[in-house]
């Protein structure tokens, strides 16, 4: 089944960005295809690729470029973007900036789309 | 085409959310899709009249909020117990809505394809 | 549908929103922060027990855990991995109540 998945929560505030990671990884053990994950408000910054947390913590932005490089799709809003101050020079390899009507597609797309946020 | 609902329960200004949900919509509106929001819980007082913004500095919702319609977003919802909750009724609203009963949103919203809140 | 809420029941209303709304069997789906309302003897207690007449709820066993809840859960929920999570979405279209 095609899934769809949008987080509204920046990186360890919030247990969004964590449960949406798990979520997503076990959709894909089981053969699910994700089309797509979308950052919007806050989350935008979980991509932030200097991002530099305690060597003995998860690192967040990494999990999401490595999820990328195994093909999902993972796009970061432009508007809650240029709010945040994130820039395409700013974010992890293997995620992308691109507009709301990404959101739009994922959920014109995916058989479900999931909210994770706060 | 989809059937996509916001379903908005957030409060306006002290938070993001309800802004950028409106931003979202207003994205949407250019897709084929079938767009229709609820306000319920604290989102109610986001329809609310004479907001007034200016000293907060935040841009205000009553601009915005006679377009939605404009954008494709021509049913819109408010939680008849959340209004009455919070001393609020129909006349209280900045544009035309439809009040629901509890039973009623159940059975909108599990008409819908995706459900995206904010 | 699905109804996902991951809200403490003792911080916001989330949980009693949902299930005002909710359609008879609809499964409900406790994450993160929701967990804190199984706790056995908890005010938030008749809540969750309220829901259970009309909906089958889940909870998520690595936040119940990890808010060492795990021996003094309410009767009548099941606990669920991620992986049972997937199954419940791939069954119904989900509604996150945040």
């Amino acid at each position: 089944m095609k899934i769809g998945v949008m987080i509204q929560e920046g990186p360890y505030n919030h247990e969004a960005s964590d449960t949406a990671y798990k979520f997503i990884e076990a959709a894909m053990a089981k053969g699910h295809a994700i089309q797509g994950v979308f950052l919007y408000d806050d989350a935008v910054t979980n991509v932030a690729k200097h991002m530099e947390p305690p060597q003995d913590d998860r690192h967040i932005a990494r999990r999401w470029s490595e999820l990328g490089a195994k093909g999902v799709d993972i796009v970061v809003c432009v508007a809650a973007a240029k709010r945040r101050g994130m820039k395409p020079e700013l974010i992890v390899d293997n995620t992308r900036i691109s507009g709301l009507g990404q959101l739009s597609e994922i959920c014109t797309e995916a058989e479900r789309v999931v909210t994770f946020g706060d | 085409m989809a059937k996509i609902m916001f379903v908005n329960r957030n409060a306006p200004h002290g938070t993001i959310y309800a802004w950028e949900g409106l931003e979202v919509v207003l994205i949407f509106g250019a897709y084929e899709n079938e767009l229709s929001a609820v306000y319920m819980d604290d989102a109610v007082f986001s329809l609310k009249k004479g907001q007034d913004t200016t000293a907060l500095g935040i841009k205000g919702f009553l601009q915005t909020l006679p377009v939605l319609e404009d954008y494709g977003c021509e049913k819109i919802y408010v939680d008849k117990e959340s209004m009455e909750k919070r001393g609020l009724k129909t006349d209280d609203f900045a544009i035309p809505v439809e009040v629901v009963d509890s039973a009623g949103i159940g059975k909108i919203m599990e008409e819908q394809d995706v459900i995206l809140p904010f | 549908m699905l109804h996902i809420v991951n809200k403490s029941p003792y911080m916001k209303s989330s949980l009693e929103s949902c299930i005002r709304v909710a359609q008879k069997n609809d499964p409900i789906l406790l994450i993160e922060d929701a967990v804190l309302g199984l706790a056995a003897g908890g005010g938030a207690e008749s809540i969750v027990q309220g829901a259970l007449k009309d909906h089958p709820v889940y909870a998520l066993s690595a936040d119940i855990s990890a808010r060492g809840l795990a021996g003094n859960l309410t009767s009548g929920v099941k606990v669920i991995d991620y992986a049972d999570f997937v199954d419940l979405v791939e069954q119904h279209k989900p509604m996150t109540w945040l």
